[in-house]
This record gives structure tokens, C-alpha cells and sequence, in this order.
């Protein structure tokens, strides 16, 4: 691997601030069990507890047999790589602890009770459609600051910390709260493109196009071969597209078209910028037969693994998350989504990557340090390593791959982070923060790109949709400047 | 009480009821009655629900919804289905049960079904035994938009284009009021068939003796005979046009999509509870579905009270 995460620089990083909401919440309570019963009793203290002694293999003071609950999102990672390896590595530090594990689908709706309760967890991966949501957990001080964890030595080298082992920016990516700390730990090294099978490509001479042109050349080559050139799953998995939408209209218009829209600033939708790309992208959408607005992401998925589509818009899990449906030949590779005009403010090259993927500790949790250490084991060499081999998928732990073979699509992802260089395309941060703008915008995307509504429409529809978000005074307002 | 006073003895037998009541009412109290009863004062509060502070705001979830484009269209989409699901179960269920004990004409003297008619009922009441999620799935299989599904699969055979049942905005909810349909029908065919039961058999003899045929048979003796029963079918799956949540959250495109064409009341009540945490106004969407569902089962009652035949 000749480009590990470690060349990004910290201000790119930084200007990829993660998903999670920064909310000047109302202050700490504790939750009762009962919906509406409004108590106030003090938060109980985890650490008293359950506190030992301190030192450099326990820098937490975690007791040794206490027992740890962990939940992990069974999604495109499954969960496997939290039972085969990091579990196993915090037992092998604290032989004497029972860890209880729990690997499911809906985080919010299966854990938003237990934190009303106060029976929480000590490890969240707060992921999926269905995530806890963050800046209203932290609004309730339900979550753990995580800044002991990346000043504490890390479990490979103690004279180095934490935080100087992982990709500069990963701490800044699970800012939230006001003042802004650490909540969340974004672990895996994400990028994304237009996913193809190279082995095909090749077989059949195409390249991925560069600009929007040859995106149209291509389309017709690609139909005349009775390969549907690009496709999305409408039903569930519009936000695949619209990640294409913004990604192009940042390349057209540069970072400042997304930070526009995701501080809700007058008529960022109507910019010209946004409007050229969606324009483009239902050029494309015309290719596409309207049956993919019907069917879910992993039934196109499995069309693009048997040769029917030839360009499919997702993130770097995919190559994971289709691992078993992957005929041998098939080959992942990923692309940079093409250019609009040569009047772009970004290269080709340029690419959406982003540290996701949080994990949180919950405040109130009976084991709070065995949540720490659990961290502070997931980001050793080891569990990071294990991590990408069980997954396919970066961590930002710097260096872990080292003697690992990568797979043609890691590899691909790689080599697109060489290309890009310092071009990086910022995560729009909106998407957490006003979940019904989100799901407005995946309702246009649906009609934008099965031919319903014009691009103009889609920029005037969404604008609504945004000023409706900034006139409601129930909805937490959150900016960013990076 | 005819005098009015608590004798010994009816004490004792008060006390013998509440007995048996007490456990049953403290689980319908604590677990039915409390939280309904939160959820009203929920409507009030501008409540977040993952967090116990929250403040008292009036009417303004309800001054809300009047705005709410995605609210409008759901009603809408609950008066479409509270027309046509009812209806079209009632009647298919109705022609059903009608056949299965009637239809057969005379039998050895007595009234019988048409020929099979134990093996239709059994067959009939087959989608009432699937839990609504597992006909979700099964009709996703079914009316998967692509030459794939098994119905448009079944059309190709016919030279017929796939359609596409529920990405079209047109087509989308009449759709998934079919799937409805083919879920209620079985129930209502035992229900009625149960009604049919109980109609003494001579009043069928007698009208087929006087000539009645099996029109008249049907409608003018059958349904009118039966017609309490139809009711309490009517106000049930009424109460069922008001939910549809399940069909809608797995079979449609989006959860409630495309662009809006398909969503129900509680569907939108759960994404604005779970999806946008705002409890308070989800909490106000439910209070207003309450009494939309109210204000049709006194109505359905009161315009379809009619004398009850006694046998």
C-alpha cells in the first residue's frame, strides 16, 4: 500500500467534521422510566464505582472483572470483527470480565428506551438508518467525553498517545456539543465513488469516464451492450445518489456550496452549482429503467455483481458488504464521480472521504472505563488490523495495514486517495443534523432521477424544504466553518 | 342493586368480581390506559423523548399539522383506503361466503356451498394465519417492479410491459390497498360464513321454494339477515384503514414514497418520533388520528343502526 491515511493533512481533516450534531442541548438529567414524568435525580457517577488503579496497561483504572456491555451495528461490517477480535483482545486484557455482546440493525429504536431508563450500555456503535440521535444524546448529557481516551497511551507504544496514532482530523470528526468535545470515535477510513468491476471494464475496453460527456458516451456503449450504465436502489437507498449530487456540485462549485447548505444559508440549494449537477446526474438517471426506484440497494447490488449495471454510486464498504454474493471474477474498483465542465473548481481526482462510523461510551454506563479501554483496544495495531481484514475497510489507525494484502477494491480506494491528493470533497454534515430535510431531500432525488421533476425544480423544492428547516424554531440550529 | 343497598351478600359478590378484574385492570391501567393518556399530554409539550426536560407549548403541534403537506396527504390517503379497502373486502368476502354456503343451491333438501367449498375456506383464511410483516415480504417477491416479480413475471407471458406497482405515484396506493384486501378477505369470509350459519335454514328452503334464485337469495335475504354482522366487519376493517403502517413501511418505496404517494398516519407518526425525535408533535399527529377514528366508528354506527331481526 503505497498511500496509507497518514498523508491527508490535518486541515483537510478537519474540514471533513463528522456527522455528529453539534447541540447546545438542555442540561443534564436523569431519564426515567416513565415518558413524561420529567424527574430530576443526579446522575449517577459511573466512575465511583467501578474505578481500580491507574497505570499504563489500565490507564482508565478499569476493574478488572467488571463485566462490559457491548452493541454494535450488524450492518455492511456484520459484527463479527467486535466478537473474533476486539472482544477477544479486551478479554485478553481483563481475562476476568464477561463482555455481553449484541450485534443489531436498529440502534435508536432498540437502545433510545434503555437511555430513557438509565440501563445503558458502555459501548454504542452508533450506526445505520436507524443511529441514535448524537446531538441530542449529548444535549442530555448522555454520552461520554472522549478526550481521556486520545490523551491516554496507546496499547502499542505507551510512550506515544492515543491520538497520535490515528489519522489527524478523526478526533474533530466526532465533535459535538457546546463547548465542542469528543464524543465520538469515527473508526473506519471511508471513501466515496462510482463503483465498477474492473475485470469487465477491461473486458470490454471501457474506461470510467471522466467528465459528463463521456459519462454520456459511455452510457450508450454500455446500452448497446444491454448493461444498464449506472443505477441506484430508489427504495431504500436514494442517499447513495444525492451523495453523487452533492459530491459533483462541490467539484463544480468547490466546499463552500456544501458548508452552504449544511448552515442552511439563503437559497444555497438555488445555486447554479447545484442546479448544473442534478441537471447532469438526470441525464444519467435517464438511463436507468424506472423498476431500480422499487428495488432495495442489495438487490441492485447483486444485478451489478451478475454484469447488468456497470456503475454503481456507494461507499468503501461495498466490496465487503457483497463479499458473499461476489462471483471470483468479479473484480471492485472504484472512481472519482466525473467532471461537469472544464470550469470546475475541483479536479477529476477530487473525492469524498470521510472518518465514519462512530462509537460512543454512554455517560451512565456500569462499566464506562471498560468502554474507554474497549476503544483504546479497537485503535491497537491488532484490532485495527483485524479490523480491515475482516471488513475490507481503512481504519484511521495509522500504519495498521501493514503486511496485509489489500483487495482489488482497497486497493482501488487507496490508489484514489493518492490521486486526490489534497482535493477532498467535505462530508455534508446536514444529513445528521435535520433528518427532515434529509429525508426531503431523498423524496427529490427519487423524482429528480426517475424523471419527474426538472433539476430546476429539484433546487426550488429542496430550497423550500431548507427554509422550512431554518423558519422552525423547534429544530436546534448548528453551523460549521470547516 | 334494586334497593340500593349494599347488602352481605352482594358485597360478597362485588368483591368476588373486583377480584377477578383487579390483575387484568392494573395491566390495561399501567400499560394501555397510561400511556394513551401521556401521549395526549405529550401533544401539548414540545417533548424530544430521550430527554425528561420539556416544556408545555399549547396548540402548537396541532396549529403544525394544518401546515404539514405530508399530514394533508396522509388523510387523504386514509380516506381513499377507509372507501375502498371496507368496501372491496366486504364485497368479495360476502360473494365468498355467500358461494361457500349457499351457492350450491339445494343439497340433499338442505342449503349447501358450491363444490369444494370446505377446501376454499381453509384456503381463504390462509393470509389471516401470515403475521402482516411476512405478507409484506412475501409481496415484495410479488410485485417487485422489475421482469423479476412474480406478477409482472406472470404478465410477460402475456406480452405485457413489467408495471410498476408501486413506483408508480398513480398506482402505488391502490396497490398496496389490493394487498390489504387479499389479507382481510379470509377472516371475513369465516365471519360471515359464521353469520350465515346461524340464519335458520328453513328461511333459505322457503324463499327457494316460493322460486327465489340465487340473486334474490342473496340480496334479499341473505345480506339483510346477516346485515349486524356486516357491520361489525365494516367498523373493524374501518379501524384497519386507519393503520396500515406494516404494508406501507415494507412495501412502499422510501416509507411512504414515491413522493408522498402512499404515506399513512402512523407511519408519519413514527418518523417524526423516531426519525426527527420530536415526540411532542408525533405525539399530536397520534391524538389527531384518535379522534379521526373515533369520529368514524360513531358515525358508521349511527348511520348503519337498523332494527335487529330476531330468528
Amino acid at each position: 500500500m503505497t498511500n496509507t491515511p497518514r498523508e491527508i493533512t490535518r486541515r483537510q481533516m478537519l474540514r471533513r467534521v463528522g456527522l455528529t450534531a453539534l447541540v447546545a442541548g438542555p442540561a443534564a438529567g436523569f431519564l426515567s422510566s416513565c415518558a413524561t414524568s420529567g424527574g430530576s435525580e443526579a446522575a449517577p457517577t459511573a466512575a465511583a464505582s467501578t474505578a481500580a488503579a491507574t497505570s499504563a496497561s489500565n490507564p482508565f483504572g478499569v476493574k478488572a472483572d467488571a463485566p462490559l456491555e457491548v452493541v454494535i451495528f450488524k450492518g455492511g461490517y456484520s459484527d463479527e470483527y467486535a466478537t473474533q477480535s476486539h472482544e477477544p483482545l479486551y478479554k485478553k486484557a481483563f481475562p476476568g470480565a464477561t463482555i455481553k455482546h449484541q450485534g443489531i440493525q436498529t440502534i435508536g429504536q432498540t437502545l433510545t428506551p434503555r437511555f430513557a431508563s438509565g440501563d445503558v450500555p458502555d459501548v454504542v456503535n452508533n450506526s445505520g438508518t436507524d443511529a441514535l440521535d448524537g446531538g441530542a444524546l449529548i444535549g442530555a448529557g448522555q454520552l461520554l467525553d472522549l478526550t481521556p481516551l486520545f490523551e491516554a497511551p496507546s496499547v502499542d507504544d505507551p510512550a506515544k498517545k492515543v491520538k497520535d496514532i490515528i489519522v489527524p482530523g478523526t478526533i474533530e470528526s466526532g465533535l459535538g456539543g457546546d463547548p465542542a468535545k469528543p464524543y465520538t470515535l469515527n473508526y473506519v477510513y471511508t471513501a466515496y465513488g462510482l463503483w465498477y468491476d474492473s475485470a469487465l471494464f477491461a473486458k470490454e475496453g471501457w474506461t470510467p469516464p471522466k467528465t459528463f460527456d463521456e459519462f454520456k458516451t459511455f452510457a450508450e456503449a454500455a446500452k448497446a451492450k444491454d448493461v444498464v450504465p449506472f443505477a441506484y436502489a430508489g427504495k431504500n437507498a436514494s442517499y447513495y445518489a444525492y451523495w453523487m449530487i452533492l459530491i459533483s456540485a462541490a467539484k463544480i462549485g468547490g466546499n463552500e456550496i456544501l458548508l452552504n447548505i449544511d448552515n442552511l444559508a439563503d437559497n444555497a440549494w438555488n445555486n447554479d452549482a447545484i442546479k448544473q449537477s442534478a441537471a447532469a446526474w438526470a441525464e444519467i438517471g435517464k438511463f436507468m429503467d424506472k423498476s431500480y426506484e422499487g428495488l432495495i440497494h442489495t438487490e441492485v447490488q447483486t444485478q451489478q455483481n451478475q454484469g447488468k449495471i456497470a456503475m454503481y454510486p456507494s461507499g468503501s464498504w461495498l466490496e465487503a458488504e457483497q463479499a458473499k454474493d461476489t462471483p471470483a471474477e468479479f473484480k471492485y474498483a472504484v472512481a472519482p464521480t466525473p467532471s461537469v465542465s472544464a470550469a470546475d473548481k475541483m479536479p477529476y481526482e477530487a473525492v469524498r472521504a470521510a472518518a465514519a462510523e462512530g462509537f460512543v461510551v454512554p455517560a451512565k454506563g456500569k462499566n464506562a472505563q471498560g468502554g474507554l479501554e474497549y476503544l483504546r483496544q479497537m485503535l491497537s495495531k491488532q484490532g485495527a488490523k483485524d479490523f480491515t481484514e475482516r471488513t475490507k475497510s481503512l481504519t484511521v489507525v495509522i500504519g495498521a495495514t501493514e503486511g496485509l494484502t489489500l483487495s482489488p477494491g482497497l486497493q482501488s480506494v487507496a490508489d484514489m486517495q493518492t490521486a486526490a491528493g489534497q482535493n477532498v470533497v467535505t462530508f455534508s454534515t446536514f444529513e445528521g443534523w435535520y433528518k427532515e430535510l434529509e429525508t426531503e431531500l431523498r423524496k427529490q432525488t427519487n423524482a429528480l432521477m426517475f424523471g419527474r421533476i426538472s433539476a430546476e425544480e429539484f433546487a426550488t423544492k429542496m430550497q423550500e424544504a431548507a427554509d422550512k428547516t431554518k423558519n422552525d424554531s423547534s429544530i436546534t440550529k448548528q453551523t460549521r466553518n470547516v | 342493586m334494586r334497593h340500593g343497598k349494599l347488602t352481605p351478600s352482594a358485597l360478597r359478590r362485588y368483591g368476588f368480581i373486583v377480584s377477578f378484574l383487579l390483575l387484568p385492570l392494573a395491566l390495561y391501567i399501567v400499560f394501555f390506559v397510561s400511556p394513551n393518556l401521556q401521549a395526549i399530554q405529550l401533544a401539548f409539550t414540545n417533548s424530544r423523548g430521550i430527554s425528561p426536560t420539556f416544556a408545555y407549548v399549547g396548540f402548537d403541534n396541532f396549529t403544525r399539522l394544518f401546515d404539514d403537506d405530508v399530514f394533508w396527504a396522509a388523510v387523504r390517503h386514509h380516506g381513499v383506503i377507509l372507501l375502498a379497502m371496507p368496501l372491496l373486502s366486504l364485497l368479495i368476502a360476502l360473494f365468498f361466503s355467500f358461494l361457500l354456503n349457499l351457492g350450491g343451491g339445494q343439497r340433499n333438501g338442505r342449503m349447501a356451498g358450491v363444490w369444494g367449498s370446505g377446501f376454499y375456506k381453509v384456503v381463504f383464511f390462509f393470509p389471516q394465519v401470515l403475521a402482516v410483516a411476512i405478507v409484506g415480504v412475501l409481496f415484495q417477491a410479488i410485485l417487485r417492479p422489475d421482469k423479476d416479480g412474480i406478477l409482472n413475471s406472470a404478465l410477460a407471458l402475456i406480452g405485457v410491459d413489467p408495471v410498476g406497482w408501486l413506483i408508480d405515484p398513480d398506482l402505488a396506493l391502490w396497490t398496496i390497498i389490493g394487498v390489504a384486501v387479499w389479507q382481510a378477505v379470509g377472516f371475513y369470509v369465516v365471519l360471515f360464513s359464521a353469520g350465515m350459519a346461524s340464519v335458520p335454514k328453513e328461511i333459505f328452503e322457503a324463499a327457494a321454494l316460493d322460486g327465489a334464485n340465487r340473486f334474490t337469495l342473496f340480496f334479499r335475504i341473505t345480506i339483510p339477515l346477516i346485515w349486524n354482522t356486516v357491520q361489525v366487519g365494516w367498523v373493524y376493517l374501518g379501524i384497519a384503514a386507519f393503520d396500515c403502517f406494516a404494508l406501507v413501511q415494507v412495501l412502499s418505496v422510501d416509507r411512504g414514497g414515491p413522493d408522498n404517494a402512499t404515506t399513512v398516519l402512523p407511519l408519519e407518526i413514527w418518523r417524526q418520533a423516531f426519525s426527527y425525535y420530536r415526540f411532542g408533535y408525533s405525539s399530536a399527529m397520534g391524538v389527531a388520528l384518535v379522534f379521526l377514528v373515533l369520529t368514524f366508528a360513531a358515525l358508521t354506527l349511527r348511520v348503519t343502526r337498523r332494527e335487529r331481526i330476531e330468528f
